[in-house]
C-alpha cells in the first residue's frame, strides 16, 4: 500500500511553474535558470507530481522566520 | 554562465622518467666540492653556475637573465647503482606483492581481470576515485601461486622503511628495479599506476634531479664564511659515497664493500627526501642538529603549505601586551609611540598639504610625528635619515608619497586571536600614547574575549584610502555594538561599569551639587542649564546621559521574579521606568548597559544611532567608575560571612538532609524503595539522593542569603550582573555541595567503593562526594579529593569542547565563506548560484533585529503608553 505522499506533513507544496511564469520569476530574481537550486527528477516529488527536466518547481514551505517561504527550484535530468 | 572565471579540467600526478630528468638538467654533476680556493663556483659541481644565479650583478649561463628574473635550472646525478625512494617503499611493496616474480602478471585470474577491468573503467570514466578498488586488488592479488605461469610466490615483506625481504633474503634495489620492469603495460592498472604519466619502474631511482641554486642558497656569514643549505650538504654526501661507489666498482673490488657503499648511498638518498622516516637515523649537522630535508620543508605547522602558502607574514603591522584605559573612548585604541613611530600611512604629497608633510619629513624618522620613508614619483623608495632630510624635503613636491608616522585619528585595524567572529577584528582610531602597551577601552573586552592577564593584541595600519574608507564605515567600533548573533549589544559595561551605575542610581543614593558637578565633568556630560538646589538623587544625575524622547520599561537584573509584581512599587527598585528621557524608578544594573543583555544601550542604538550610543557607553561607563570612586568598593571572605545562628540552621540542614539520605538507603537495602517509572531501583535510589541532596545545596544557599543584605558589595556584584554568582556566594558561605563526575555522583575509585576511608558498597553522601563544609570553612580531605575530581573532569570538558566546536566552526565557516547577500536580498555563492532567494527566509538582518525578532511588539505598545501618558 502506498500512502500519498505529498499529502504528508513534512513535504511542502510543490507547484509547476508555467513558461510565463517561469520567465517572472527569472526576471524578478535577475538570474538564469542554472542558477537556482536544483531539485532531481527522480525525487518522489517530482515523479509524483509529473515534472519533466528543465520545468521549474515552486515550493511553499513553512519557515521558522517568516511563517511562509516560497522558493524555487530546476529539475535536473 | 555569470561569475565563472575559469575552470580547471583536470590535474595529473605521474613520475619522472630518467629521461625526463635527464631533458630537464642543464648539467651532470660529478664532484662532490662547491667552490675552488679564489672562491668561484667549481664546474660540474654543486654550486654550477648554469644551474641559475642569485647576485643580482650576473648573468644566468644558462637562460642569460640577471639574477633575480632567473628562477634557475635542475642538473642531475647518476647513481652509479639505483635506490628505493623512500615515499614509493610501500607501493612498490604492494606492487611485487601482487605481482609474479617470473611473468610479471598481475596475480589475477582471468575472470577476475576482466571483472576488474570494467569496474576501473567505470569508475575513471565517472572520473571517480579508484583507489577502493586498487586496495583490493592488493588483497586479492596476494597469492602463492601464480595463476598465469603456475610460479611458486614466495611471501614478500617490507621491512620499514625501504627494505624488501623475499623469504629470508633482502632484495637489492636493482632485483627490485628489475622485476617491476618486467610488468607488462597492460597491468599497470590493475597496481594502481596510470601508464600515461608513469612507470612502476621509475619508483626506483637511477638518475636523482639536482634542485636549481635558488632552491638552496648558501649565506654568506659576517665573517666571510659560508655556509651551505642543508640540501646542498646532503647532496655533497650523496655526491661523495657516489664517487666511492663507482671507483669501487670500477676497481672489482669485493662485493661485500660495493654492498655496503651502495647501503650507505641508499641511507643518504633516503634522508635526502625525508629526514624523519622512521626507523632510519636522522642525519646531522655537524653541530648535531637534524638535517632540514625536503620532506621537512613542507610538512607541518612551519612547512611550505601551513606557514608560507596558507598564511603569510605582512608589513605595517604591530603585536604587543594589552592593558586597560578607561578614559579612551570605545573607539579608539592607544598605540604606544614606540611602534607610532615605525608603522607609517603613505600620504600623497599635494599642494595643500605639502607644508604639513615637509614638517613630518623635518622631524625626521626617529621623533614622533615624523617620517621614515619617501617614495618619487618614479616608485624609488628613499629613507629619511636626520642628514638626508633636508635635501629631501628640498625635492618635496605634488606627487610624491610620504611614508608618515601613525598619529592620532588614523583608523586601524584592530585584532585578538581566534578570530571567531567578525568582532574580532574592528577599527579603532589611533591615539598615540606613553609606554609599551596597546590600550583598549574596557567596554570592548567582551567581543574580542580579552583580559589583561598577558594578553598581546595585533594591529593593522591601512594603506589606502579605500580601505580606509571602507573601514570607517563598516568596520568602526561603534558600528559593531550590536552584535548579529542575537541582535542585542555585545559591546557594553562590565564588572565596575554595572555596580558603580548601581551604586548611582538605586533607591536612596543622594549626592550634594558639588560632587555631582565633579562627576559630570569627569564623563564629558555637559552641565544642565538649569543647576537645582543642592541635593541630586543618583537617578537625576543618570538622566542626563539619557537621550530627552527616550520612553521606556524593563526589569532590571536585580528583580527577584516575585510571585505578583508590584510594577513601580518594586521594593528591590527593580522595575525600570524610563519617561521622557527621566530614569522615574528602578535602578540602573546589568540589563540597562552591560555588554550581552543591555537593553538602554540596544534602545539607542537602534533609535538614534550609532555615533549617539559611542557618546552614551563612553560618558555612562565614566559617570559609573567616577560615581563608585565616591564611595569606594571591595570585597574580601568577610562578605561571606554569616552569624552563628545561619551557621547552626545550616548544619542542621544539612544533617537532616543526610538522615533522609541514609533513611533512602536503608529502605533500598529493605526493598522498601517503590522504583520510577522506566528507571531501575539502584537508579530510582540515586535519583533521589541527587534530588534530596541538591535540595539541600539549595535550602542552606537560601539561608545565607537571607542573611546578606544589599549593603554588602560581594551580593551587589552578584545581583546586578556585575560579576559572579548568587551560588558562587553561597558555596563560599554555606554549603559547596554534590559534586559530580559523568553527571552523577562519584563512583570511581577503589572496587565497589570510592576510597578506602569506606565500607564496601558504601552509599550515603559523604561516600559519594557530597561536600557537606562551604570554601570558607574549608573542605576536609576526602571532600577535596573530590572536589579535585569534579574540578579536573570540568576542565578537561572544556578543553575538549573548544577542540571539538573549533573544528566544527572551522568547516562551517569554509563551506559558507562564500555567500554574499545581493543587494535585493537573495543569498548567492561566488558563482551566481541562488543558495536562498531571501536571506533567513524572512530578509532580516539579525543585527538589526529586535533580539532576533522582527519586532518586539511588547516593548513598542510599553513605549507607546509611556509616550501617551507623558504627552497627556
Amino acid at each position: 500500500m502506498k500512502n500519498d505522499i505529498l499529502k504528508h506533513k513534512l513535504v511542502p507544496d510543490h507547484t509547476i511553474l508555467s513558461k510565463t511564469e517561469m520567465n517572472k520569476v527569472l526576471k524578478q530574481l535577475n538570474i538564469h535558470q542554472e542558477q537556482l537550486p536544483k531539485i532531481k527528477s527522480d525525487d518522489p516529488v517530482v515523479k509524483d507530481i509529473g515534472a519533466k527536466p528543465g520545468d521549474i518547481l515552486k515550493i511553499t514551505r513553512k519557515s521558522h522566520t517568516a511563517g511562509k517561504f516560497v522558493t524555487y527550484r530546476l529539475v535536473l535530468e | 554562465m555569470k561569475g565563472i572565471l575559469k575552470k580547471i579540467s583536470q590535474i595529473n600526478f605521474g613520475l619522472l622518467s630518467p629521461e625526463d630528468i635527464r631533458k630537464m638538467s642543464v648539467t651532470k654533476i660529478v664532484t662532490p666540492d662547491t667552490y675552488d680556493e679564489d672562491g668561484y663556483p667549481i664546474e660540474a659541481g654543486l654550486m654550477d653556475p648554469r644551474l641559475g644565479v642569485i647576485d643580482p650583478g650576473l648573468r644566468c649561463r644558462s637562460c642569460g637573465s640577471k639574477g633575480g628574473d632567473c628562477q634557475g635550472h635542475f642538473g642531475h646525478i647518476n647513481l652509479a647503482r639505483p635506490v628505493i625512494h623512500v615515499g614509493f617503499a610501500d607501493t612498490i611493496h604492494k606492487i611485487l606483492r601482487s605481482t609474479c616474480t617470473k611473468c610479471g602478471r598481475v596475480l589475477l585470474t582471468e575472470s577476475e581481470i576482466i571483472d576488474y577491468k570494467d569496474k576501473l573503467e567505470s569508475k575513471l570514466q565517472n572520473q571517480e576515485s579508484i583507489t577502493t578498488i586498487i586496495k583490493e586488488i592488493y588483497t586479492v592479488a596476494r597469492r602463492d601461486k601464480c595463476p598465469h605461469c603456475d610460479e611458486e610466490k614466495e611471501e614478500i615483506k617490507i621491512d620499514k622503511p625501504i627494505s624488501i625481504v623475499e623469504g629470508n633474503y633482502k632484495l637489492t634495489s636493482s632485483e627490485v628495479r628489475e622485476r617491476l620492469e618486467r610488468i607488462q603495460e597492460q597491468d599497470y592498472l590493475f597496481v594502481g599506476v596510470n601508464p600515461e604519466v608513469a612507470k612502476p619502474e621509475w619508483m626506483v631511482l637511477t638518475v636523482l634531479p639536482v634542485p636549481p641554486v635558488t632552491v638552496r642558497p648558501s649565506i654568506t656569514l659576517e665573517t666571510g664564511e659560508r655556509s651551505e643549505d642543508d640540501l646542498t650538504h646532503k647532496l655533497v654526501d650523496i655526491l661523495r659515497i657516489n664517487q666511492r661507489l663507482k671507483e669501487n666498482m670500477e676497481a672489482g673490488a669485493p662485493q661485500l664493500i660495493v654492498e655496503d657503499l651502495w647501503e650507505l648511498l641508499q641511507y643518504h638518498v633516503t634522508t635526502y627526501f625525508d629526514n624523519e622516516a622512521s626507523g632510519v637515523p636522522p642525519a646531522r649537522h655537524r653541530s648535531g642538529r637534524p638535517l632540514k630535508t625536503l620532506a621537512q620543508r613542507l610538512k607541518g605547522k612551519e612547512g611550505r603549505f601551513r606557514s608560507n602558502l596558507s598564511g603569510k607574514r605582512v608589513n605595517f603591522s604591530a603585536r604587543t601586551v594589552i592593558s586597560p584605559d578607561p578614559n579612551i573612548s570605545i573607539n579608539e585604541v592607544g598605540v604606544p609611540k614606540m611602534i607610532a613611530t615605525e608603522v607609517t600611512v603613505p600620504v600623497y604629497v599635494t599642494k595643500w598639504n605639502i607644508e604639513q608633510m615637509k614638517e613630518h619629513i623635518q622631524t625626521g624618522p626617529k621623533e614622533h610625528p615624523g617620517a621614515n620613508y619617501v617614495i618619487r614619483p618614479d616608485q624609488r623608495k628613499i629613507r629619511v635619515y636626520d642628514e638626508t632630510k633636508e635635501a629631501i624635503i628640498e625635492k618635496l613636491e605634488p606627487g610624491y608619497i610620504v611614508e608618515r608616522h601613525l598619529k592620532d585619528g588614523d583608523i586601524v585595524l584592530f585584532n585578538r586571536q581566534p578570530s571567531l567572529h567578525r568582532m574580532s577584528m574592528m577599527a579603532h582610531e589611533v591615539k598615540v600614547l606613553p609606554y609599551k602597551t596597546f590600550r583598549l577601552n574596557l567596554c570592548v573586552c567582551p567581543p574580542y574575549n580579552a583580559d589583561f592577564d598577558g594578553d598581546e593584541m595585533n594591529m593593522h595600519v591601512f594603506q589606502t584610502e579605500e580601505s580606509r574608507a571602507e573601514a570607517k564605515s563598516l568596520m568602526r567600533v561603534q558600528e559593531h555594538i550590536l552584535s548579529p548573533r542575537f541582535g542585542g549589544p555585545i559591546i557594553g559595561g562590565i564588572h565596575d561599569h554595572i555596580s558603580g551605575a548601581y551604586l548611582l542610581t538605586r533607591l536612596g543614593s543622594d549626592f550634594k551639587e558639588e560632587d555631582v558637578l565633579q562627576m559630570l565633568k569627569k564623563s564629558n556630560i555637559p552641565f544642565p542649564e538649569r543647576q537645582k538646589g543642592d541635593s541630586w538623587t543618583g537617578k537625576e544625575i543618570f538622566s542626563l546621559l539619557l537621550p530627552e524622547s527616550l520612553n521606556m520599561v524593563y526589569k532590571a537584573e536585580i528583580c527577584r521574579k516575585c510571585d505578583e509584581c508590584l510594577r513601580q512599587e518594586c521594593k528591590n527598585d527593580a522595575y525600570v521606568v524610563i519617561e521622557s528621557g527621566q530614569l522615574k524608578t528602578g535602578a540602573i544594573d546589568e540589563r540597562a548597559y552591560g555588554a550581552f543583555s543591555g537593553k538602554i544601550l540596544d534602545s539607542i542604538v537602534k533609535d538614534y544611532g550609532t555615533d549617539k550610543a559611542r557618546e552614551f557607553l563612553d560618558s555612562a561607563t565614566k559617570l559609573a567608575i567616577s560615581g563608585i570612586m565616591k564611595r569606594g568598593f571591595t570585597t574580601s571572605t568577610a562578605d561571606e560571612e554569616i552569624p552563628r545562628e545561619a551557621k547552626d540552621r545550616i548544619e542542621e540542614l544539612l544533617s537532616k538532609s543526610e538522615s533522609r539520605v541514609e533513611q533512602l538507603i536503608d529502605a533500598f537495602h529493605n526493598d522498601e524503595l517503590e522504583s520510577l517509572p522506566g528507571r531501575s531501583l539502584r537508579e530510582t535510589l540515586e535519583m533521589k539522593i541527587m534530588q534530596v541532596l541538591g535540595e539541600a545545596r539549595d535550602k542552606s544557599g537560601e539561608i545565607a542569603e537571607s542573611y546578606f543584605g544589599m549593603d554588602n558589595h560581594a551580593v551587589i556584584m552578584a545581583l546586578t550582573g556585575a560579576r559572579g554568582s548568587m551560588l558562587n556566594l553561597t558555596q563560599i558561605a554555606a554549603c559547596v555541595g554534590q559534586q559530580s563526575v559523568r553527571g552523577g555522583r562519584i563512583e570511581r575509585g577503589y572496587s565497589n567503593r570510592t576510597l578506602p576511608h569506606f565500607q564496601v558498597g558504601e552509599l550515603g553522601a559523604k561516600a559519594s562526594g557530597f561536600v557537606h563544609s562551604s570554601y570558607k570553612k574549608g573542605l576536609d580531605p576526602l571532600e577535596f579529593f573530590f572536589h579535585a575530581m569534579g574540578g579536573r573532569e570540568g576542565l578537561v570538558d572544556t578543553a575538549i569542547r573548544t577542540a571539538q566546536s573549533g573544528y566544527m566552526q572551522r568547516r562551517l565557516v569554509n563551506a559558507l565563506q562564500d555567500l554574499s547577500v545581493q543587494p535585493d536580498g537573495t543569498v548567492m555563492d561566488n558563482r551566481g548560484i541562488v543558495i536562498q532567494t531571501k536571506y533567513g527566509e524572512d530578509g532580516v538582518d539579525p543585527a538589526k533585529s529586535d533580539y532576533g525578532k522582527v519586532a518586539d511588539i511588547d516593548r513598542l505598545i510599553d513605549e507607546m503608553r509611556i509616550k501617551s501618558k507623558v504627552g497627556k
